[in-house]
C-alpha cells in the first residue's frame, strides 16, 4: 500500500521530517520536488514524525513537496545481466545498456552471516606484487584496506590488483570518485579484458553526498548473491573515508553527539557491518574486499583509518609510491604461508623484514654522521637491494621467483648465522659462497 | 506479578526503541521485553524508564518496525541458562546456540530466532550426593552429572537465598535438563523450590554463592614465556592486553586459549572479526587438549557476537560469558575467560548512551564507563566454595585503544582495576618481536603476590626475574645511547650488557606462535631454560675488543636461538645446551666460529 504525504515540516541538512503513520523503520520513500525525484530512507521515527534521509540531497526540496512511501527497504537489481554494467550511486545504469527492470530485486544491507557457516579461508591470491605476495599475501575472503595519503597512486594499485587477481566477478564500488579516476578504472578494466566479468557502482565526487552511503551496500549485496551462488567475488571499494564522511554529515544533521572529530560513535559498527560482508561461504563462493582508506593528513590515528584497522584483516600502507614493509600486514597470511605456498616462505618473510628494519636503523645512524663499520656496509647494501628487488611497485614477478630472489639477496649480504633462520632451511636454501666482500 | 505488562512503540532510532507502557503497569530496569515486528518477536532490554516512556535497546535489526508495534514485557531480567551441556557450545551474545541456527540451511542469521541454550532432549546421568533432610545453601552440591571429563555438580540454584532443606531428591538415573531432580523447602519461609539440572541467572548480577574470596596466589600458567616468567598471571586474577591494531592481540589470545592450563576456557568474541572466531570454531574440535587428550573444544565455550552482529547484543555478550564463567567456578573449576575486545563492548555502551542523549564524558563515552568496567573485572576471582574446594575465574580482556594511544578512557579505566598489564607496542611488532608485549611498559602485581608459590621453582626466583628485567632496561638504555653516539661511543661493558639483553629478548621473550615446539613452553622447560639463560646473564664475559664480543655473543645467541626450536630434552636440544654450557665455561679459550 503506497501512501503519499505532502507536508514536510522540517528540513535540516539532507534530512526531512514528514508526519505519517504506519511507516516502517528503514523504509524507502520517493521525494518529488520541482528539481527531480529522489529516493529517501527512514532513519528515525518519533511519534508520528518520520525522519527521512534524502539521497539526492535536500536542496530544492520544498515544504509542499510530495513524499510517497514505498513500503519496502532499499533494493537493487540482481542477475547475471549485471556483469559488464555500470551503475550510479542510486543503482541506475549509466552506460546506456539494455533495461534491467525485469530483473529480480534484492534487499541491501542484509543480516550478517552466521559465523558457524563460514569456513577458514585457504585460497592464496597471487598478485605478482612481491610486497604483497611475499610479505603480506592476499587470501580469499580477506578484507584489506590500502591506507594512503592524498596523492598516492592508490587507485592504480587497486586497479592493478583487481585486474590480475584470479576472481570470477570483480565489483567496483566507487565512492566520491573523481570522474577521471572512474574513467581510468574503466579503461584499465577494458584493456585487461575483465570488464565482462565486472560490475561497477560509481558515485562520483559531484553526485549527492547521501548516495555515497548506498554504494558499498549495493556492491556488497550483489557480491553476496554471487557468492552464495558459488562465485569467487572480489569487491574493490574506493574511498571508504568518503563513505565515513557521509556518515558524519548525516549524524551531525541528526543532532547526534559526535565521538571523535565529529564522527558518530557508531562509526566502528557502521564500517564493520560493511567489511564483515567479506566471507568464505561453506560449500559456496567467497567475497574478498580490497578497499582504499585515504588518510587525512597522512595520519593513521585519524578515526577512519584507525577504526578500519581494527575491523579489517590487516592493511597496506602506501607511502611515497611504495607499499611500506612496516605496519603493512595481512592477518590471514599464516593460513596460506607454508601451507599453500612454499615451506620456506615464512622464514624468508620474517628474516627479510627484520633485517630490513635493521638496515633502516643503520641508515639513520649513518645519517647522523657516525663512522661506517663493515657491518653497516652490508646492511646498507641489503637495504638498497631490498628496495630495488621487492619494494618497487613496477616489479612484476611471481611468488616462487620472489622467494628465490629473497634467498639470493640474503646470501649476497649476510652470513647464515646472522639471519636468524632455522638451520634446516639454511641447509636447504642458502646459496653458498655468495657473500660479497665489501 | 500477575499477567505481563504491555506497551506500544512510540519512537525508533536505530537499535533504540521507545515504548509507552500501559498506565499503572510495572516495569523493571534491565527487564527483557519482546517487540512484535513484521511477524517476528524481537528481544529487547529496558535501559531507561521515564514515567510511562520506556527506552529499550533492541538486540536485533529494527528495520520494518513501526510506531504502534506491540511490546510485551517478560518480567525477567536478561538471564543466562546454566547447566550441563554448555561446554563445547558456540553461542551468540544472548546465548542462542549458533550451531542449531545453522540447521536452518541458511547462510544468514534471521532475526527473532531464540532457541534453548541447552539441549532439552539430552539425558544426563545424575548421581545424588545428598539425602533428604539435608540442609543446604545456594551453590552447594546436590549431586552430579558427568560432562565430558568433569564431574558437573548440580548445585542448589544460585538465586535461592537463605537455607533450604532437601525434601525430596531423585534417585540416580538419566534426566533431562528441565526435569526435577530435587525439591527444597526454605527453612525460614516454608516456600518450596523445584531444582532441575539447569537454572537461570541474571547476567548483569555477580554470583556470590561462595564462602569467601581468596587472594590470588597461585599461578595460571599460559605457556607463554613472557607472561609466565616476567608478568605472571594469577589464578582468579585479571589482566588486560591493550595494543594498536596489528600488534598481535588476537593471536596472543588464541595462543593463550589453546595452551593455558585451565579447566574451562570461555572465549568472548565481542564485536571483533568473524574470521577469527571461525578459526577457533573450526580448529578447536580438531586440536587435542594436552591435558586430557580429548578435543580442545570439550573445555571451550565460545560466545560470539562479531562486529556486524547487532550492537546491543554485543553489550550483553561479555556479561553472558562472565556469568557462565562464574557458574563453572562455583562447580570448583579453574575457568579462564578471554574477552576480545572490551573496547568494542565499551563502544556499544557509547552508542546506546549517545542514542539516549546522555551527557557524554571523555571521548563521548558515558560517565559510567569506569564503574561498568570495574564491575566486570571484579567478577573474576579465586573463591573458596562451601565444601572447602576452590574455584577460580581468571579474566583477560583485550583492549583496542583508538590510535594505539593508551591514554584513552577504556585503557585507562581498565588499568585501574586489573592485576596485570600486557602492553603491546607497535615498535616491537614492527620488528616482528612477537608476542609484542613490551617488557619495558608492562607489569604484573602478581609476581610479588605469588612470591612464595613461585619460589618452588628455585630459590629467589622472583629476584632472578627482576634481575633479568633490570637487564632488559639496561640493554634498552644502551641501545638508545648507541642510536645517539654510535657503537664506538659506548664502552665494551655496555656492549656486552646490550648483547646479553638481546639474547634474553630473542630466546626468552620472543616466542614463535606458529612453531610446533616454540609456541607453548611447559613449566619444566621454562625453568630449565631460564636458569641456563641466567648462567649466561651472570657470566662475566671478557673480550679483547668489541668486534670479538659481537662475534662470540652472536655465536652464543645463535645456539640459544636454535635450542628453543628443539623439542625439550631431545637430542638436538641437549647438543645445543651442551655447546652453550661449554661456551660459557670455556669462554675466551677459542672462537667457536
Amino acid at each position: 500500500m503506497l501512501t503519499e504525504h505532502s507536508h514536510i515540516i522540517r528540513i535540516q541538512g539532507d534530512i526531512i521530517t514528514v508526519p505519517a503513520r504506519n511507516i516502517g523503520y528503514g523504509e524507502l520513500a520517493q521525494v518529488k520536488s520541482r528539481y527531480g525525484v529522489s529516493l529517501a530512507q527512514v532513519i528515525r521515527l518519533k511519534g508520528h514524525d518520520v525522519f527521512l534521509q534524502v539521497f539526492a540531497g535536500s536542496r530544492g526540496v520544498s515544504t509542499g513537496d510530495q513524499v510517497r512511501f514505498l513500503g519496502r527497504p532499499m533494493r537493487v537489481a540482481f542477475g547475471d545481466a549485471l556483469l559488464g554494467r555500470i551503475f550510479n550511486g542510486s543503482g541506475e545504469p549509466i552506460d546506456n545498456g539494455p533495461d534491467l527492470t525485469a530483473l529480480p530485486k534484492i534487499e541491501i544491507g542484509g543480516p550478517s552471516v552466521n559465523p558457524v557457516r563460514r569456513v577458514i579461508p585457504r585460497g592464496f591470491i597471487e598478485t605478482r606484487v612481491p610486497m604483497v605476495d611475499v610479505f603480506n599475501p592476499l587470501v580469499e575472503s580477506q578484507k584489506l584496506p590500502i591506507f594512503a595519503a592524498a596523492g598516492e597512486p592508490y587507485n592504480d594499485l587497486l586497479a592493478r590488483i583487481g585486474m590480475r587477481a584470479d576472481a570470477d566477478v570483480v565489483i567496483l564500488g566507487g565512492i566520491g570518485l573523481k570522474y577521471d579516476e572512474y574513467l581510468k578504472f574503466r579503461h584499465a578494466f577494458e584493456e585487461a579484458g575483465v570488464i565482462s566479468r565486472s560490475i561497477m557502482f560509481v558515485h562520483t565526487a559531484s553526485d549527492p553526498v547521501v548516495e555515497r552511503l548506498l554504494v558499498p551496500d549495493m556492491a556488497l549485496a550483489v557480491a553476496e548473491q554471487f557468492g552464495v551462488r558459488g562465485k569467487r567475488v572480489l569487491v574493490l571499494l574506493t574511498d571508504m573515508t568518503a563513505f565515513a564522511d557521509a556518515l558524519k554529515e548525516i549524524a551531525i544533521s541528526m543532532d547526534q553527539v559526535p565521538s571523535n572529530l565529529g564522527y558518530p560513535g557508531s562509526l566502528y559498527s557502521d564500517l564493520a557491518s560493511r567489511y564483515e560482508k567479506a566471507v568464505d561461504f561453506e560449500g559456496a563462493g567467497s567475497i574478498t574486499v580490497l578497499a582504499v582508506t585515504s588518510m587525512p593528513g597522512d595520519d593513521v590515528t585519524h578515526p577512519v583509518p584507525d577504526n578500519t584497522g581494527y575491523i579489517t584483516e590487516g592493511q597496506f600502507y602506501l607511502r611515497k609510491g611504495v607499499i611500506e614493509p612496516f605496519g603493512s600486514l595481512s592477518r590471514l597470511k599464516q593460513l596460506v604461508i607454508g601451507k599453500v605456498t612454499r615451506a620456506d616462505h615464512g622464514v624468508i618473510m620474517n628474516s627479510m623484514i627484520r633485517l630490513f628494519a635493521k638496515s633502516r636503523e643503520v641508515e639513520q645512524k649513518l645519517a647522523m654522521g657516525f663512522d661506517r663499520t663493515e657491518d653497516d656496509e652490508r646492511y646498507i647494501r641489503y637495504g638498497k637491494l631490498f628496495y630495488e628487488r621487492f619494494m618497487d611497485l613496477n616489479v612484476d614477478i611471481g611468488l616462487n621467483d620472489a622467494l628465490d630472489l629473497g634467498w639470493k639477496t640474503l646470501s649476497e649480504c649476510f652470513r647464515p648465522e646472522e639471519v636468524g633462520i632455522k638451520q634446516e632451511f639454511i641447509d636447504q636454501h642458502w646459496t653458498k659462497d655468495k657473500l660479497c666482500e665489501i | 506479578m500477575g499477567d505481563l505488562s504491555k506497551g506500544r512503540i512510540i519512537a525508533i532510532n536505530g537499535p533504540l526503541a521507545t515504548c509507552e507502557v500501559d498506565q499503572g503497569r510495572e516495569v523493571l530496569q534491565n527487564e527483557v521485553a519482546y517487540v512484535t515486528c513484521q511477524g517476528a518477536s524481537l528481544k529487547a532490554e529496558v535501559i531507561r524508564v521515564r514515567g510511562r516512556q520506556i527506552d529499550m535497546q533492541v538486540f536485533e535489526s529494527t528495520t520494518g518496525m513501526i510506531v504502534g508495534n506491540e511490546v510485551t514485557f517478560s518480567g525477567e531480567l536478561l538471564s543466562a541458562t546454566l547447566g550441563p551441556g554448555i561446554l563445547g557450545m558456540i553461542y551468540d551474545g544472548l546465548q542462542n546456540p549458533l550451531t542449531h541456527l545453522e540447521n536452518e540451511q541458511s547462510f544468514f542469521l534471521k532475526r527473532g530466532q531464540y532457541l534453548n541454550s541447552l539441549d532439552e532432549e539430552r539425558q544426563w546421568d545424575f548421581t545424588p550426593s545428598v539425602a533428604a533432610g539435608a540442609v543446604v545453601k545456594a551453590g552447594q552440591y546436590l549431586g552430579s552429572v558427568p560432562e565430558g571429563l568433569f564431574k558437573h555438580h548440580t548445585i542448589v540454584p544460585l538465586a535461592l537465598r537463605g537455607t533450604w532443606e532437601v525434601i525430596e531428591i531423585m534417585p540416580a538415573g538419566p534426566y533431562r535438563v528441565s526435569e526435577t531432580i530435587a525439591v527444597l523447602k526454605s527453612t525460614d519461609e516454608g516456600r518450596e523450590a523445584r531444582v532441575t539440572l539447569k537454572q537461570e541467572w541474571p547476567v548483569k548480577m555477580p554470583v556470590r554463592a561462595y564462602q569467601e574470596r581468596l587472594l590470588p596466589n597461585r599461578q595460571m600458567l599460559t605457556q607463554c614465556r613472557l607472561i609466565d616468567i616476567f608478568f605472571p598471571l594469577a589464578e582468579g586474577g585479571t589482566a588486560c592486553i591493550p595494543g594498536p591494531f596489528g600488534a598481535g592481540k588476537t593471536v596472543l589470545q588464541q595462543i593463550i586459549s589453546r595452551y593455558a592450563e585451565a579447566d574451562v576456557v570461555i572465549i568472548v568474541a565481542c564485536g571483533e572479526r568473524a574470521g577469527e572466531v571461525v578459526e577457533t570454531i573450526r580448529e578447536f574440535p580438531e586440536l587435542e587438549d594436552p591435558k586430557t587428550g580429548g578435543s580442545l573444544m570439550n573445555r571451550t565455550v565460545i560466545i560470539c557476537n562479531t562486529s556486524s552482529m547487532p550492537v546491543a547484543a554485543r553489550e550483553a555478550s561479555i556479561y553472558t560469558g562472565i556469568t557462565i564463567g562464574e557458574y563453572y567456578r562455583s562447580l570448583g573449576l579453574k575457568v579462564l575467560l578471554l574477552a576480545d575486545s572490551t573496547s568494542r563492548w565499551a563502544q556499544a555502551l557509547r552508542e546506546s548512551s549517545a542514542r539516549l542523549e546522555e551527557i557524554p564524558g571523555e571521548e563521548a563515552f558515558p560517565a559510567y564507563l569506569e564503574s561498568r568496567i570495574a564491575a566486570v573485572y571484579e567478577r573474576a576471582g579465586l573463591v573458596q566454595l562451601s565444601d572447602g574446594a576452590t574455584g577460580s575465574l581468571t579474566v583477560i580482556g583485550n583492549v583496542s585503544p583508538a590510535g594505539g594511544n593508551f591514554e584513552e578512557p577504556v585503557t585507562q579505566n581498565t588499568l585501574k582495576v586489573v592485576g596485570a598489564f600486557y602492553g603491546l607496542s607497535r615498535s616491537r611488532s614492527d620488528q616482528r618481536r612477537y608476542p609484542a608485549i613490551d617488557p619495558l611498559i608492562s607489569w604484573s602485581l602478581y609476581l610479588r603476590q605469588m612470591k612464595e608459590s613461585l619460589a618452588a621453582r628455585c630459590d629467589g626466583w622472583v629476584k632472578l626475574v627482576e634481575e633479568v628485567h633490570g637487564l632488559l632496561y639496561a640493554g634498552s638504555d644502551v641501545h638508545q645511547m648507541m642510536l645517539v653516539v654510535g657503537e664506538e661511543g659506548i664502552g665494551l661493558d655496555d656492549l656486552i650488557t646490550y648483547l646479553k639483553s638481546e639474547i634474553v629478548d630473542a630466546v626468552c621473550l620472543q616466542q614463535d606462535s606458529f612453531d610446533v615446539v616454540d609456541r607453548a613452553t611447559s613449566l619444566e622447560r621454562q625453568v630449565a631454560d631460564f636458569l641456563l639463560l641466567m648462567d649466561m646473564v651472570h657470566h662475566p664475559f671478557t673480550f679483547e675488543n668489541k668486534e670479538k664480543a659481537r662475534l662470540e655473543m652472536t655465536a652464543l645467541h645463535n645456539r640459544f636461538f636454535q635450542m628453543k626450536y628443539c623439542p625439550f630434552k631431545g637430542e638436538s636440544y641437549l647438543k645445543y645446551r651442551g655447546e652453550i654450557e661449554s661456551m660459557i665455561a670455556g669462554q675466551g679459550a677459542e672462537s667457536p666460529c
